[in-house]
């Protein structure tokens, strides 16, 4: 074993121990970090006494502040749900949603409520300002597939689109060269013809040939003129609008493969005022009918 | 250094233990083809297959070692095994943060950087390939590595067990691959930072018992009157780390030929012994480990004795008792009893000092030998290292008060406090033993270059402070978000507008984190020049470490 010795540079004593070269100092332990250490455990002794802590046979003890943090979520719950009572029961009472859009102070609160329960549940496919995305419908234009008044868009966030749900609002875009229901020529024909309709260039010789063709196959749901039909859930086909895109080769693609998205059922999860708020916002982003 | 070596040890590699490992190795490989052949699942029969590959391996190293006629280390210490692990931790290391890059750029770009063919590369399965790959086989092949080599010499004793710490290293690694493989392919018991299934743990639980034989063999037969208090903390890693996981790890299989297995433990049992776990891995593990790589190579290479003998005992046992108490802090705000809640956040505040005795006896080591901070930049990483070390030992008992945690919980901020301790305590330090270990090992004057040491510093650092601060204002935003009320007691932001508002500290996050790839892959440069014994041209000043004593 080394012999203690005096460091150099810091005049601070050895202890006498060496290994692989290294020895250590005989500093006493810094006065800040004693006593701060002895605060830190006084302080904690001095929160057992106030909060619930240390645990005995038959339960812990409770501390003398008796702190109980479900205690306080239920409370503060409370305490929302008796803020937001009086608004939410006229919400409830109202004989037509349109009620609430004459009543500023009543659409105020509700458009706040429906932008909230919008962007938690309605934000992920439509989009954080309900501009949508390829598939899930953009709610802030003037085109409605299922309608755009405040009683269609409350019935379908309601029962949902081809969700499962009993009352669920439900169409098909038919499978047409898959189920090979049309030939190949005439599902091509027919692209042209669609191109047609929304005013776009297309080859003429070809939307003649479509012309009976989309009489006879399409023009039960989309309308003779292809305006579509809201009471069947058949998009518009002469404006620039496309739930999944318009250019030839996507509305070859529908055509060919035929289209369902869905859209789920809320009366399960939501509440009725906060389906009637969320119906009002909705409303409120865009062309609502 | 002294120049004091062990007696030549001559019997410890020899014949007696080789029949027993041959034994061992075959039953393994049987019990291995077995199960391959009689797999529940492709998985097992996938990993069956990697056991017995790696016990032929395993056979074939044996054979080698005996025709070869085992020569003894000419300086009776076993390096040889230190060398393998400097090389597998620098493996391990590039490529942990190169999944830790990969992850932050899906974060950050999550629509390029998905690829729906491959099941594989997705962020739940990459996550904890990162999250394991720089914990377990970056930062534990250091300290398996570091340790063999630390106590050897501060114990003046050749590693106890002959082979066994050559089992210890390959045992690991195979660990590694198992766990590795597996994250990719789907199996995991969905337990933070203990993933593995229950083989794999079966496994490792083998390897780290012998490892606690071999440090304790080593440490008993020392020539040194006392422990040095390097070893405390390791010896206090080794025994903890080997409790935290038995008992966390406590599970029955679906079938002794499959993947899967259901924990012993339910509901906010489960939690709170998940938590007791996570918390005591970065304890025990992240800290106690590295303190102990601290404790020697800073002392080493600053040529200066420890601050202070007193302060070392002290507050290794605060440390080691108050430690274990504290895992309840990530439970807060849930269904863990409010009790429990407490004793977890008290502990971690009465946890402060005893971390930053650890700091103090780090940085005042340097008293009297500041001025080499500017010239040694080997050095000045390992001492930034301790303040980082110092700054997440703050923040840490801050973010475990029951208000703070309120708001920090869940966001990005207690990511960048895991990386403020990651990559500057653990990253640094590690870097530094590396750094010091390379020409040590291999018989070198000097480092290849100390220009790019300095390079390597400056570039992670920008990248570590990049990563922190991104980390903090992402994740207070985030928190200060989720909990805004608009007048009529309405969310005021919905989830996917706190999402939107993280991009860009996402990408910021993903360039820090870049960067300290970078730094990594400058150091891998560096070693490998160093090991080849290359020193770069206009570079003559001779590493500080190697100089001649004042």
């Amino acid at each position: 074993m080394a012999e203690k010795e005096i460091d150099q540079p810091t005049g601070v004593e050895t202890t006498g121990h060496e290994w692989d070269g290294i020895k250590e100092l005989n500093n006493p332990l810094p006065r800040w970090w004693v006593i701060v250490f002895y605060i830190s455990i006084i302080w904690s002794v001095i929160y057992w006494v106030f909060m619930p802590s240390w645990p005995g046979i038959n339960g812990y003890l409770k501390g003398v502040r008796n702190h109980t943090e479900r205690a306080n979520v239920e409370a503060s719950m409370a305490e929302l749900a008796a803020a937001r009572s009086e608004q939410m029961s006229r919400l409830l009472a109202v004989e037509s949603l349109g009620e609430i859009e004459n009543d500023p102070e009543l659409l105020q609160y509700t458009l706040k409520a429906g932008e909230s329960i919008f962007g938690d549940n309605c934000a992920t496919c439509h989009g954080a300002g309900g501009q949508g995305f390829t598939g899930y419908p953009a709610l802030v234009d003037d085109a409605w597939i299922w309608g755009g008044s405040l009683s269609d868009i409350q019935q379908t966030i309601r029962y949902g689109i081809r969700s499962g749900h009993a009352d669920t609002r439900f169409n098909m875009m038919q499978a047409f060269g898959r189920d090979g229901l049309l030939p190949a020529d005439q599902i091509s024909d027919l692209v042209e013809y669609v191109t047609a309709l929304s005013g776009r260039e297309a080859d003429e010789a070809a939307v003649e040939r479509a012309a009976p063709v989309f009489a006879q196959q399409c023009a039960t749901c989309h309308g003779a003129e292809g305006r579509g039909d809201p009471a069947q859930g058949a998009p518009n086909l002469t404006d620039p609008i496309w739930l999944y895109g318009g250019d030839k080769i996507t509305i070859q693609e529908t055509l060919y493969q035929g289209r369902g998205g869905v859209m789920p059922a809320w009366s399960d999860r939501l509440s009725e005022e906060q389906i009637a708020a969320l119906a009002v916002y909705v409303h409120s982003l865009g062309g609502g009918e | 250094m002294t120049s004091v070596s062990p007696r030549a040890a001559t019997a410890t590699t020899g014949g007696g233990d080789i029949p027993f490992i041959a034994a061992a190795l075959g039953i393994g490989l049987l019990l291995a083809l077995f199960v391959a052949a009689r797999a529940a699942d492709p998985l097992m029969s996938a990993h069956a297959f990697m056991f017995a590959a790696a016990f032929v391996g395993g056979g074939f190293a044996l054979v080698h070692h005996v025709s070869s006629g085992a020569k003894a280390d000419p300086t009776g210490y076993e390096f040889g095994v230190v060398k393998a692990g400097v090389f597998a931790s620098v493996f391990w290391g590039l490529a942990g943060f190169l999944v830790g890059v990969v992850i932050a750029a899906q974060l950050a770009f999550p629509n390029i950087f998905y690829f729906s063919d491959f099941g594989w590369t997705n962020f739940g399965r990459l996550r904890p390939l990162h999250t394991s790959a720089v914990i377990f086989a970056f930062g534990g092949n250091v300290l398996i590595a570091t340790s063999f080599y630390v106590v050897q010499r501060t114990s003046r004793a050749k590693l106890w067990g002959g082979l066994a710490p050559w089992f210890v290293f390959w045992g690991y690694q195979l660990f590694i691959v198992i766990a590795a493989t597996g994250y990719l392919m789907g199996v995991t018991q969905s337990r933070e930072y203990a993933e593995p299934e229950w083989y794999a743990d079966l496994w490792l639980t083998l390897v780290w018992v012998v490892y606690l034989l071999v440090f304790l063999g080593t440490l008993l037969k020392r020539k040194e009157p006392h422990i040095y208090v390097a070893n405390w903390f390791y010896l206090a890693f080794i025994v903890t780390i080997a409790m935290l996981h038995i008992v966390n790890n406590l599970a029955i299989p679906v079938s002794l030929t499959g993947v899967k297995s259901y924990s012993l433990f339910a509901g906010v049992q489960d939690a709170l012994t998940q938590w007791w776990y996570g918390h005591n891995a970065v304890g025990f593990f992240l800290t106690a480990g590295f303190l102990a790589i601290m404790y020697y190579f800073i002392p080493k290479q600053a040529d200066r004795p420890v601050y202070s003998y007193r302060l070392s005992i002290i507050h290794f046992w605060a440390l080691i008792f108050i430690y274990i108490w504290a895992g309840p802090h990530h439970l807060h705000y849930t269904a863990l009893p409010e009790w429990a809640q407490t004793l977890g956040m008290t502990f971690s505040i009465m946890l402060w000092m005893p971390s930053w005795g650890g700091m103090i006896n780090g940085l005042m080591t340097l008293s009297g030998a500041w001025d080499k901070l500017r010239t040694d930049p080997v050095l000045r990483m390992m001492v930034v290292s301790v303040a980082f070390y110092g700054m997440s030992t703050f923040e840490g008992p801050l973010m475990s008060v029951r208000a703070v945690n309120s708001l920090s919980h869940y966001t990005d901020w207690t990511i960048g406090h895991v990386h403020s301790g990651a990559l500057g305590w653990v990253g640094y330090i590690s870097f530094g033993a590396l750094y010091c270990l390379t020409p040590w090992l291999w018989k070198r004057k000097s480092l290849y270059s100390n220009a790019l040491v300095e390079w390597h510093f400056w570039v992670s650092t920008i990248g570590i402070l990049l990563y922190i601060t991104s980390m903090w204002v992402s994740g207070i935003m985030q928190g200060l978000m989720w909990r805004a009320y608009d007048a009529f007691g309405f969310l005021e932001y919905s989830f996917v507008e706190t999402v939107e508002a993280m991009h860009p500290y996402y990408i910021i996050r993903m360039t820090g984190g870049l960067l300290f790839l970078v730094g990594a892959l400058i150091m891998a440069y560096n070693l490998w020049r160093t090991a080849k014994g290359d020193v770069r041209e206009k570079e003559f000043a001779p590493s500080p470490a190697l100089a001649p004593a004042e």
